[in-house]
């Protein structure tokens, strides 16, 4: 027997990025809104970081793969077929809870793809539309910068860059040798006390979550906001698929609470917000009669087009010591093979994010895979001239949308309510390879111009599949896009997708400002068109 | 530390795993260090291993066998040899015996102290990082706007 809840005007599934911003937005309407998310608020006191056991943690209860993660919330990721494994977090805060806070917006470019290189499709919406909303989204999660970078027009400085350290002043003074763009990354890191969020104080520990609530997840950003404002945050509710009426119209969702016990929640409008790979599970987990291809398919582009921007990883070893496990990882980026160069042998580009070192296990672990430091006898002194020794970079590539690259539902793997599992299939593209080349060695360039004594590489990055987007692209032409330029469904009319699923390209940036920009956005769009939003 | 339940590893091979975390990180004289075979290090890899275990159980089942169930008393050179093997034919489970050993030498007080580092954990203390040099940012600004209008 379903239980039936009490019918609200609007549900939103997922309470990551693009969730946390759109309900924000959203609650000055009075309408009555309720979030539902299938895992549970994070408390600060037990991230790994306040504890002696701080990187065995952040790499098993706080890993960013779900499968290594396995907590009761998640659900598995069959991403065998793909060289690049999917990372995220399910909790209150979604992916934020994990991320870098490296923040840079996509540039205006990025929107104009076809138009300036002939490839992919434009966007329905430009930098130019967006501006606001990047500049309010700033604001909100409280994003540290310096003005003034030309690599973009102009942006407001909300507070102070996080510092360079010695990391990002050596990579600085090798970037200004070789003549190339680098500047102090935006980073969603409180640098001040801001907004009741006490400033960084350089734990270090960005990636398993921030237990000094510097770093901006939503959790500690838009959420305790969007509360004040009536918004309900439901936790432990699994949703399994949204339920239609012979309108076509969404009528809710169905999901699993905590105690197992399946729900039908009734709402006015449904929003989905559960990420790249979540959001497009769920609406073919929504196959009906209806609908047999999954919801909102007609366009059969529902999961199609997948972007993960394959990363490369340079590092470089310094006799001189650098910045270690101390501050954000994150530290400055370079734009300058962003924009596409007829004379390179590929199209489009990518950013680097130069970073700092790891704590003495990661570097213990890394230099033994790295062969840097050996078993037996020369272990100490080998660990001593890589560990507080290393910086370095990842280069992020533009990831075309490709049709073969997708989310579809597994056969066989289920998640702990017997729910149909994503399953990715993903490839390199040539133009990916070429790219990714093009940056490691351009980053050995940098690294050898740094003063680096012994550089290593990996690319693709194995693990670095945290930026899910392009499964349920918008656009105005309901045969080759999922959502219409304001997020809404062309198909089923109270239907909305809001997250990183929506991009039509990737850019060459980390996603997290583009994604939230966006939501600010349609939920704009949705205020202003209260009164015809479903025609 | 780990808040799961021990693994359970046999006498046997804890024996063996005691000698393959000694080869991976032996004492050091020279830094007056313990190796990761040290009472408390060893205990610590013992206990918070879970989630290797499996990977640790087959290892400590390949080195044995390599060596016909004698790894624990061959000498020690004989005992490097059958690791460097065990290391080229089963780098995944290498790999794990690394894992676990770097996980809890690197978090032990005297190593930690030994190596610079302040015996704690980075909150709520946090770390100092040297501030921002921007004038360096000069060459860059004055090279001028690098992205591409799109209107
Ligand atoms: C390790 C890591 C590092 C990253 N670093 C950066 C960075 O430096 N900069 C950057 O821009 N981005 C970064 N990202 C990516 C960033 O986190 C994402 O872009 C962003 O969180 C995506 O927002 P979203 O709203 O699309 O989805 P998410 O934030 O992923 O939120 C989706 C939410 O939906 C919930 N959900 C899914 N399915 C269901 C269901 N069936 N029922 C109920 N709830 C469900 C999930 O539990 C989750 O909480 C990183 C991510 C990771 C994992």
């Amino acid at each position: 027997m379903v239980e039936v809840n009490e019918a609200v005007d609007v549900v939103i599934v997922g309470a990551g990025a693009s969730a946390a911003a759109f309900a924000w937005s959203l609650a000055e309407t009075g309408m009555r809104i309720l979030c539902v998310e299938q895992g549970d608020w994070v408390k600060a006191d037990s991230f790994p970081s306040v504890g002696r056991d701080w990187e065995e943690r952040a790499a098993t209860d706080f890993a960013i793969s779900p499968n290594v993660r396995r907590r009761p919330e998640d659900y598995p990721v069959n991403d065998a077929d793909s060289p690049i494994a999917v990372a995220n977090f399910n909790g209150v805060g979604g992916g934020t809870m994990l991320y870098a806070a490296h923040f840079p917006r996509l540039h205006p470019s990025d929107f104009r793809v076809k138009t300036l290189d002939g490839v992919a499709d434009d966007w329905p919406v430009d930098y130019a539309t967006l501006e606001p909303f990047f500049a309010l989204n700033d604001e909100k999660m409280g994003v540290s910068s310096l003005a003034g970078d030309p690599a973009y027009p102009p942006k407001p400085q909300v507070m102070p860059p996080i510092p360079m350290g010695r990391s990002g002043v050596t990579i600085g003074r090798a970037m200004n040798k070789l003549g190339w763009h680098w500047w102090p990354s935006d980073a969603a890191i409180t640098t001040q006390t801001y907004a009741g969020r006490a400033p960084c104080i350089n734990l270090g520990q960005c990636g398993s979550g921030c237990a000094q609530g510097a770093k901006a997840s939503t959790d500690v950003t838009y959420w305790p906001e969007a509360m004040r404002e009536r918004v309900e945050v439901r936790t432990h509710c699994r949703v399994s698929r949204v339920e239609t009426d012979e309108n076509n119209r969404a009528t809710g969702v169905y999901y699993y609470d905590g105690d197992n016990i399946e729900r039908f929640q009734p709402a006015e409008i449904v929003v989905m917000a559960s990420n790249g790979v979540g959001t497009p599970r769920l609406l073919l987990n929504s196959a009906s009669e209806r609908f047999p291809n999954g919801l909102a398919n007609s366009s059969g582009l529902v999961g199609k087009n997948l972007m993960l921007h394959p990363y490369a990883q340079v590092r470089g070893y310094f006799d001189e010591p650098m910045d270690g496990y101390r501050g954000p990882h994150i530290c400055t980026w370079s734009m300058q093979f962003y924009e596409t160069d007829p004379s390179r042998d590929f199209v489009r580009g990518y950013s680097y994010q130069f970073s700092r070192g790891h704590g003495p296990v990661t570097a213990a672990v890394n230099g033994m895979a790295d062969g840097l430091i050996p078993w037996g006898e020369g272990h100490h002194e080998a660990f001593r001239s890589v560990f507080d020794h290393s910086a370095g970079m990842v280069s992020i590539c533009e990831d075309l949308p490709e049709e073969i690259n997708s989310v579809t539902l597994d056969p066989n793997l289920r998640d702990s309510n017997g729910i149909p599992a994503p399953k990715l299939t993903y490839r390199l593209s040539e133009n990916t390879r070429r790219m990714l080349d093009h940056s490691v060695a351009r980053g050995r360039e940098i690294l050898t111009a740094a003063g680096a004594r012994h550089i290593t590489s990996r690319s693709p990055l194995p693990y670095a599949g945290w930026h899910l987007m392009g499964t349920a692209r918008m656009g105005t032409d309901p045969r080759r896009s999922v959502v219409n330029e304001w997020g809404r469904s062309h198909d089923v009319k109270n239907l909305f997708v809001i997250d990183g699923s929506v991009f039509v390209t990737s850019g060459g940036v980390n996603p997290t400002s583009t994604i939230q920009a966006l939501a600010l956005y349609f939920a704009d769009q949705v205020k202003s068109r209260i009164y015809d939003l479903f025609d | 530390m780990s808040t799961n339940d021990p693994y359970d590893f046999s006498a046997r091979e804890r024996d063996i795993l005691r000698i393959v975390v000694g080869h991976i990180i032996p004492a050091s004289a020279a830094y007056g260090l313990p190796g990761a075979d040290d009472g408390a290090i060893l205990a610590d890899i013992l206990r918070s291993a879970w989630r290797e275990g499996r990977k640790l159980h087959e290892a400590a089942a390949e080195i044995d066998a390599a060596s016909g169930g004698t790894f624990a008393t061959i000498p020690t050179g004989e005992q490097a040899t059958v690791l460097q093997r065990f290391r080229e034919q089963h780098p995944g489970l290498a790999r794990a015996c690394e894992v676990v050993t770097a996980r809890c030498y690197y978090r032990d007080d005297r190593v930690m102290r030994s190596i610079g580092m302040e015996v704690r954990p980075p909150f709520p203390l946090g770390f100092a990082v040297e501030p921002s040099e921007l004038d360096l940012l000069e060459p860059v600004r004055q090279r001028g706007k690098i992205y591409r209008d799109a209107n």
